[in-house]
């Protein structure tokens, strides 16, 4: 039941306009669900988990009272969305020219 | 009785070496052999191979193989239902949003600054206070070159005078030492380096002389000069140009002079001199009045010409700047001869203006003919506004209040469809950005010296980073110019075409 609820979560962002892979990692900056392949998977969870994490520091030192929210990264060919909780990651590829 | 007795010798044998001897022992001892061998050995082939596993992240892979069959990590389930909507709302706005359409970063090395590179110097010069009058880069790029003489003087004199060389790609560069210079008996008042060849640099004189060198020649530089002859100038030149000819690649020299003559000359080099093959000039009643000032021509009714400019677009028109403030277009191809009295040319004299447009209230120092439009150009004088103007319409488009002195020379950039630059009487060489909304210069470039006018200035098409300027303390700055000065926007050419079309007040 609740592997459903996950799964068709997870389903319904992809089915978004231009999405090309979600990747959700957890607390240890490990990939535990993704449709893309698994080495893609595990740098993009390594290099943006690094990335989030500094991104967060600087938004909350800036203001302790802020929080990071969702960090988008505007790209040649794609933008990356990542949207961090309790230490997890989800992590959105999607091409908006498409 | 008594015999001699003859006895045998008895010997006796000594006995002691036999018992001295008699314990005497012989013996001998031999090692063996040694045997000894030599060996060689060699390899042909060598090989050398390595292995290395990589660590497998053993987590990783259990964790991603356990996907369907393992419990749900803690928590999963709440995260992704509470970033769903975030995420979606994000993707939404993303697929519709424009903000980085036709955004582009440059991440290679801008520069910000506009610097000076180089101030060149010619100490002669400097010494007897001439001007820079003309700064004009060859067609490489890397060589510029500077004529000497006076903005200031009225007066006819034969002072001499120099044209001068650096060349900015050499190790060596000496600032204050010419790789080249070249004596010229009067003072210079135009230069213009060859479009195609180096080493050809054509020049106007004071004293009416159009003269072409050619740098390559080490014993006399001079490849054609017209001379004192009936043809010629008799006033200053004020602009010279290569004009393209119908043959492709063959240019003539075009000349223009306060005397209210443009000539068109070939470069006859086998005997230096020159073919004069088109006349024109501006007479007062010719010229096409929409104005309204009333002018003072010198003594007769030429109109002097001060400043001149060819279209890059049209081979048959150049616009003329007079003295007066008048504005025209020109055609080569007219027809129709002038009322100027024949002074002996060999060739009839033309009236050429067929348009003329709202004249300044001064001199117009410079003329210059947009690279990117076929239909605009700039035009600036003593009255310190620099107009912008359609080729199609009598008003100008656009006033710049560009210094509260006289403008020596407004150019286009060769890269920046949207930017000019303006050298004037103050010093400061103003550069605009038509792009910009307010009117007020995008860049300005200041001088040393306080009270020195700068006289002439000069984009570099080949590095359009680099604009020379020529000041009237005798010295030429070559200075760096900033990247948003040099780099064309995407959007820049269509907001130059609005601008062409607007309809003057």
């Amino acid at each position: 039941m609740l592997l459903a609820e996950v799964e068709e979560t997870l389903k319904r962002i992809e089915a978004h306009k231009g999405v090309i892979g979600t990747i959700v990692v957890n607390a240890e900056g490990i990939p535990i669900r993704t449709n893309l392949d698994n080495s893609t998977a595990v740098q993009y969870a390594g290099l943006l988990r690094h990335l989030t994490m500094l991104a967060r520091s600087t938004v909350r030192d800036i203001d302790p009272q802020n929080d990071l929210i969702v960090l988008r990264i505007r790209t040649k060919k794609y933008e990356i969305m990542v949207a961090p909780e309790n230490g997890f990651l989800l992590i959105v590829i999607q091409n908006p020219c498409e | 009785m008594f015999t001699d007795e003859a006895l045998d010798s008895v010997s006796v044998r000594s006995l002691w070496r036999k018992s001295q001897q008699s314990e005497q022992e012989s013996r001998d001892c031999q090692t063996r052999a040694v045997h000894s061998a030599e060996a060689g050995i060699q390899t042909v082939f060598t090989t050398l191979s390595c292995t290395q596993t990589e660590p497998q992240d053993q987590a990783t892979e259990q964790l991603l193989k356990q996907n369907h069959n393992e419990p749900e990590p803690l928590g999963l389930k709440d995260f992704l239902q509470r970033v769903e909507e975030a995420v979606i709302r994000e993707l939404v706005r993303n697929a519709r949003s424009h903000a980085f359409d036709g955004f582009q970063v440059n991440w290679g090395d801008r520069s910000q600054l506009v610097s000076c590179l180089h101030c060149l110097q010619h100490p002669i010069s400097q010494e007897r206070g001439l001007h820079v009058t003309s700064v004009s880069w060859s067609c490489t790029g890397s060589v510029i070159a500077c004529a000497y003489g006076r903005i200031d003087d009225g007066n006819w004199s034969t002072e001499r005078s120099y044209v001068c060389m650096w060349n900015l790609d050499r190790r060596g560069l000496s600032p204050s030492q010419a790789d080249l210079v070249i004596d010229v008996p009067t003072a210079v008042t135009a230069l213009c380096c060859h479009p195609s060849q180096p080493a050809l640099i054509a020049g106007g004189l004071y004293s009416g002389e159009v003269v072409v060198w050619d740098t390559s020649r080490t014993q006399d530089p001079v490849l054609a000069l017209t001379g004192m002859s009936a043809d010629s100038h008799r006033e200053p030149v004020y602009q010279v140009a290569w004009l393209p000819l119908q043959k492709k690649g063959e240019f003539g020299v075009l000349s223009a002079s306060s005397g209210g003559r443009v000539l068109v000359w070939m470069v006859d080099s086998d005997q230096g001199r020159f073919i004069l093959n088109a006349a024109y000039a501006l007479v007062q009643q010719q010229v096409s009045h929409s104005s309204s000032v009333s002018l003072k021509a010198r003594g007769s009714s030429t109109v002097g010409i001060t400043s001149l400019a060819l279209s890059p677009w049209d081979s048959d028109t150049f616009l003329v700047g007079s003295e007066g403030g008048l504005l025209l277009r020109c055609s080569f191809s007219s027809k129709v001869p002038a009322a100027a009295p024949s002074e002996g040319q060999s060739v009839t004299l033309r009236a050429p203006a067929v348009f003329s447009f709202r004249p300044h209230s001064g001199p117009i120092h410079s003329i210059h003919c947009s690279p990117f439009h076929r239909n605009l150009f700039v035009s600036a004088g003593t009255d310190g506004l620099a107009h912008l103007h359609s080729l199609l319409q009598a008003n100008p488009l656009l006033s710049l209040r560009v210094s509260d002195s006289y403008v020596f020379q407004v150019q286009w950039s060769p890269t920046r469809p949207l930017v000019f630059a303006a050298a004037t009487g103050q010093g400061e060489v103003q550069i605009f950005d038509l792009g910009h909304r307010s009117l007020r210069p995008a860049a300005t470039i200041e001088q040393r010296g306080a009270g020195q006018a700068a006289s002439c200035l000069s984009f570099n098409c080949q590095n359009p980073h680099l604009l020379a300027v020529g000041n009237t303390d005798g010295t030429v700055g070559v200075w760096q110019l900033s990247a948003d000065l040099t780099e064309q926007s995407p959007r820049e050419s269509s907001q130059l075409e609005q601008i062409a079309h607007q309809v003057a007040e």
